[in-house]
């Protein structure tokens, strides 16, 4: 055999074929995993495929699903965000507020997105600028914001909306052409999302923050812009998901959101995000988030206790870390 | 015509003298090993060249023109690149994004500008090709040897009009064939007119590469010598300090 030319190597693609590509990815047997589950549920239950079920399961599992797009982008930024619970709740307490004193939605809505992205801001500014960890920075703020959205709301619960009622009721309960409108939305977040990280210097410059921050300050990579720029990602989509749950909900009480990082960062992990940083993608936090929806909810039509949950969620992070470790290991 | 000229450098910590009247001058395409022992002042000279602080006193001329470095950017600018001892490389990412890490082109798609990987690929693979070096750009830099990072680092010193480059132990802490293809990109380095200043503790690959040798003892030039004239044993005297001159 002749032996290849400099340029033959060079261009030669590490990759034998698209089968081979596909099945080296995690997030193809955690999809895998997904499908077998709801295959089995189909045969093992009769109320997982009925359309009542399903509908509910594709709405829970759109809002854990936003949430973990956001949460992707920090863990690959090398850092996590505790407080997307506490941001979810203030985001829905401060729509509900200023939509009960009969104001319109457009409003409520930017204002809710604008307190989102403030506490996104702040978590940002105190882990890039004052160098703060981010770990004890997002859990003050897991305290403070849902401190605040008491003190918003006055710990009352909402439910009535002024004008725009219908419309916010339908927003985040509603479907169009059988699917539930928060799935649609994570569906189109999750598209601008893979794009961003794929196709934007923002993505590029995120993902080398996450591997190798030293390397990303050297090349001049303006690191402190970016981590500010993605906590503030990662609130906006908790701030999303918040205005469209008070709409499924048709009301809001402060304990909403609760315990809801955990979920998030499981679906995060369980897609592919390296808690180590440099790695995650959007497609991942989207399967992540459907399979522990579709576990959660066979658990409950398998007729086991709520009481698992907790059990199942957090044995999934360190089971997915764990076999992360694994395979870097053997690599 | 020198590509960089150091007159009379000195650089003061309070008490302490890093570097004391260092005068030094380099030509295109030359390959100087800088020698000294720990604490001689060789990471001081390399980051008064490299712009991370200014010198105390003295001159550094580019290409015959004082300049005058407040950052390590505008050095950058001037034309000096500095390959750092654990590279800057981050290894999630493909050898065509490190190389370009920072200064990523992009092209519009309407309003927004997208990251250009097809150009990024391309002009990286031209520039491993130039380095000789079997090195894949859209590999992981993750699963690649010692010398194709150090190749992949010192592509990214192409891409910019780099006329010298600081390479800091570049062949420390790899394997002897790793060394061997570390030792052929300076060699490309050099051949394609681009001085490199090669701080190194490890005699063979200073005598294996450098047409110069330079030693620092404690702040002190030493030594500025061919190498052809020069012995792994003299520069061991110089560096140690039995030999006081050469």
């Amino acid at each position: 055999m002749a032996t290849p030319t400099l340029a033959e190597v060079i261009n030669r693609s590490q990759h034998h074929g698209l089968i081979a590509r596909i099945t080296s990815q995690q997030i193809f047997w955690v999809f895998m995993a997904a499908v077998f589950a709801c295959l089995a549920l189909t045969i093992l239950t009769d109320s997982f495929a009925t359309e009542r079920n399903l509908f509910n399961v594709t709405r829970n599992f759109a809002f854990v699903g936003i949430i973990a797009l956001g949460m992707t982008a920090v863990i690959a930024s090398g850092g996590i965000d505790l407080s997307v619970g506490s941001t979810l709740v203030i985001s829905a307490m401060t729509v509900s507020v200023i939509m009960s004193a009969g104001m319109p939605f457009w409003l409520g809505c930017i204002a809710a997105l604008g307190i989102s992205l403030l506490v996104g801001a702040v978590n940002g500014v105190l882990i890039a600028y004052a160098k703060m960890p981010p770990f004890v920075v997002t859990l003050g703020m897991l305290s403070v914001a849902r401190s605040l959205a008491m003190v918003l709301s006055d710990n009352k619960m909402i439910y009535e909306f002024g004008p725009d009622h219908d419309f916010l009721l339908w927003l985040g309960g509603g479907s169009t052409l059988g699917l539930p409108h928060p799935l649609i939305i994570m569906v189109i977040l999750a598209c601008l999302t893979a794009f961003a990280f794929r196709h934007l210097r923002w993505g590029q410059h995120l993902f080398a923050i996450g591997g190798n921050e030293n390397a990303a300050v050297l090349t001049g990579i303006p690191v402190a812009r970016i981590k500010v720029s993605v906590y503030m990602f990662s609130a906006l989509m908790a701030g999303i998901t918040g205005v469209l749950e008070v709409g499924w909900l048709g009301g809001v009480t402060t304990n909403l959101g609760q315990a809801m990082e955990l979920t998030v960062i499981a679906a995060a992990v369980i897609g592919g995000a390296n808690l180590a940083g440099g790695g995650g993608t959007a497609f991942g936090a989207v399967v992540g988030a459907l399979l522990i929806e579709v576990i959660r909810n066979s658990l409950i039509l398998l007729g086991i206790s709520t009481f698992w949950q907790g059990t199942f969620v957090g044995s999934f992070i360190v089971i997915a870390v764990a076999f992360d470790r694994f395979r870097q290991r053997r690599s | 015509m020198n590509v960089l000229e150091l007159k009379n450098i000195s650089k003061r910590y309070g008490a302490i003298q890093a570097l004391d009247s260092v005068s030094l001058a380099i030509a295109p395409g030359e390959v100087v090993g800088l020698m000294g022992d720990n604490g001689a002042g060789k990471s001081t000279l390399v980051k008064v060249i490299a712009g991370n602080f200014a010198p105390t006193s003295g001159d550094i001329l580019i290409s015959d023109k004082k300049v005058a470095f407040n950052k390590p950017l505008d050095a950058q600018k001037a034309g000096i690149e500095v390959v750092y001892q654990d590279l800057a490389i981050c290894n999630n990412l493909s050898a065509a994004s490190n190389v370009f890490l920072g200064r990523e082109p992009t092209r519009r798609i309407g309003p927004i500008k997208v990251v250009d990987y097809a150009f990024m690929r391309s002009k990286s693979a031209e520039l491993f090709a130039r380095l000789k070096s079997e090195t894949r750009p859209r590999d992981l830099v993750h699963k690649m040897s010692g010398g194709q990072r150090q190749a992949v680092a010192i592509a990214r010193t192409l891409l910019s009009d780099a006329k010298i480059v600081l390479m800091d132990e570049p062949t420390a802490a790899i394997s002897v064939r790793q060394v061997a293809e570390v030792l052929n990109l300076i060699r490309q380095l050099s051949d394609h007119g681009i001085a490199v200043v090669l701080i190194s503790h490890r005699m063979p690959d200073v005598f294996e590469v450098a047409d110069k040798v330079v030693v620092l003892r404690r702040g002190e030039l030493v030594a500025d010598k061919k190498a052809s004239q020069s012995s792994p044993e003299e520069i061991t005297g110089l560096i140690t300090g039995a030999i006081e001159h050469a």
